[in-house]
């Protein structure tokens, strides 16, 4: 964020520097050092799930949050998102080896008539960094699809987004949907999108409504915690 | 438009109300200059306008915020107020609030539907992937399009931002060579195709129409 970055050399910094200046990097949208640090994480032996939720998941938030109080804006958000997919690229196919622990799986998709993926697209990064299984449905979804994908991927969580107030109604018929064929309660259904708030999600019947690509995770953890400590009382 | 303000105080500060006659429409500032256009065309005198920032197009869940504010601020001063908004992105919040506040305001979700024709508009099932501009916001795509998406720093953002877009509509109130020929480098700026529809007020006409006539 200074001139002085251009002087840093990333193999030269300790790790918890390393980490620090990869929050700054995320932060500035810098894929290449994002890449960079990520292989030097892994050369000197960082688990990839650690570089994945330390350095990635956890510069991200600080991104997230800083969208969330207004000092910064969508283009630096997938500037930032753009350097993150470089390092999840890398750890992609690392973390597939060596088994980093699942914490729920997930079907997400834009409704139909919608074309807007970039909050989508921002919470499948968020979730798959936070150790969900996502299953992109992409954009412009009829009922169908979503039930479909349902049927076969046997998620948790099944995630709506929208981006226009004449498509946002259409969760309601997928949810109902969901009801009239009794599988409404087999899921947890979260929405999202710009012109959407807590007081339509509810209206609707979703679970809940999540404001941005954090609360998601965060909403989505919370669902996923209350799941395992019924399962464990029951 | 010698005697509208320009599009950027529109954007910036909006327009201040004269303080004259009874009806008094509370819009956003990228209609200002058809609404003074309709009121120049048809003598609608007793109508007066005062315009919120158009940049609250870039912020729409600050707008009904904004709207409330200025019905309160003008109520007691006409015998009637009528807001100059759609839906514009609030999720129906600006509706609920208007009705809260018994004022009415224009029907649709946004202006590109409202300057069609909402039902026309509505009766487009092959237009998802269409971006729209009309005419205050091809003259002002810069500040509202290219900038604030970032890309004038970050060009290479583009197809991320508009890569499900298919084609550049632009709705043109007036019938200028000029902005159609600015619409259509806009279309080759957002490596879309170009599509040129001219609307006129469409609804935005009748609302106003509806409202002048009213007692």
């Amino acid at each position: 964020m200074s001139d002085q970055e251009d002087d840093i050399i990333l193999s030269e910094l300790d790790d918890e520097e390393l980490v620090q200046q990869m929050f700054d990097d995320l932060y500035d949208g810098l894929r290449e050092e994002i890449e960079e640090g990520v292989n030097i994480l892994l050369e000197r032996g960082w688990e990839p799930y650690q570089i994945l939720t330390e350095a990635l998941v956890g510069g991200m938030t600080i991104v997230g949050k800083d969208f969330r109080d207004g000092i910064l804006f969508v283009p630096e958000v997938l500037l930032a998102a753009n350097a993150m997919k470089g390092g999840m690229a890398i750890l992609k196919p690392l973390l597939a080896e060596t088994g980093a622990p699942r914490v729920g799986k997930m079907v997400i998709g834009t409704v139909k008539g919608d074309i807007h993926d970039i909050g989508k697209n921002l919470v499948s990064m968020m979730m798959e960094g936070a150790g969900f299984e996502v299953v992109d449905l992409g954009i412009n979804n009829a009922v169908e699809k979503y039930l479909a994908a349902l049927e076969t991927e046997q998620p948790d969580i099944l995630g709506m987004s929208a981006l226009l107030t004449t498509t946002m109604p259409y969760m309601k018929v997928v949810i109902d949907t969901l009801i009239e064929q009794g599988k409404r309660d087999d899921y947890v259904v979260l929405v999202g999108g710009a012109p959407l708030n807590e007081e339509f999600g509810k209206a609707i019947g979703a679970d809940a409504y999540c404001r941005d690509a954090a609360v998601a995770v965060e909403t989505a953890k919370d669902f996923m915690a209350r799941k395992h400590n019924r399962l464990a009382a029951g | 438009m010698s005697n509208s303000p320009s599009d950027e105080v529109l954007t910036r500060d909006g327009l201040s109300p004269q303080g004259t006659g009874r009806i008094l429409l509370i819009a956003c500032g990228a209609l200002a200059h058809e609404i003074l256009a309709l009121k120049r065309r048809n003598g609608w005198d007793h109508m007066d306008l005062q315009c919120l920032p158009a940049k609250l197009h870039l912020y729409p869940d600050r707008i009904t915020e904004e709207v409330e504010k200025a019905v309160a601020r003008h109520r007691d001063d006409y015998a009637r107020l009528f807001v100059v908004y759609a839906d514009c992105g609030t999720g129906g919040q600006l509706q609920a609030r208007c009705a809260e506040l018994g004022v009415e305001m224009v029907a649709g979700p946004h202006c590109y539907s409202f300057f069609e024709g909402n039902d026309r508009f509505a009766a487009h099932d092959d237009e998802i992937t269409a971006f729209y501009l009309t005419d205050f916001l091809v003259r002002q795509f810069d500040a509202f399009v290219w900038k604030p998406m970032g890309l004038d720093k970050h060009p290479e953002l583009r197809d991320m931002i508009f890569g499900n877009y298919t084609k550049l509509v632009y709705q043109a109130q007036t019938d200028d060579p000029e902005l159609r020929a600015r619409a259509e480098t806009c279309a080759a700026r957002l490596g879309l195709a170009y599509e040129y529809r001219f609307t006129g007020y469409g609804d935005l006409r009748t609302a106003l129409e509806e409202q002048a006539a009213k007692p």
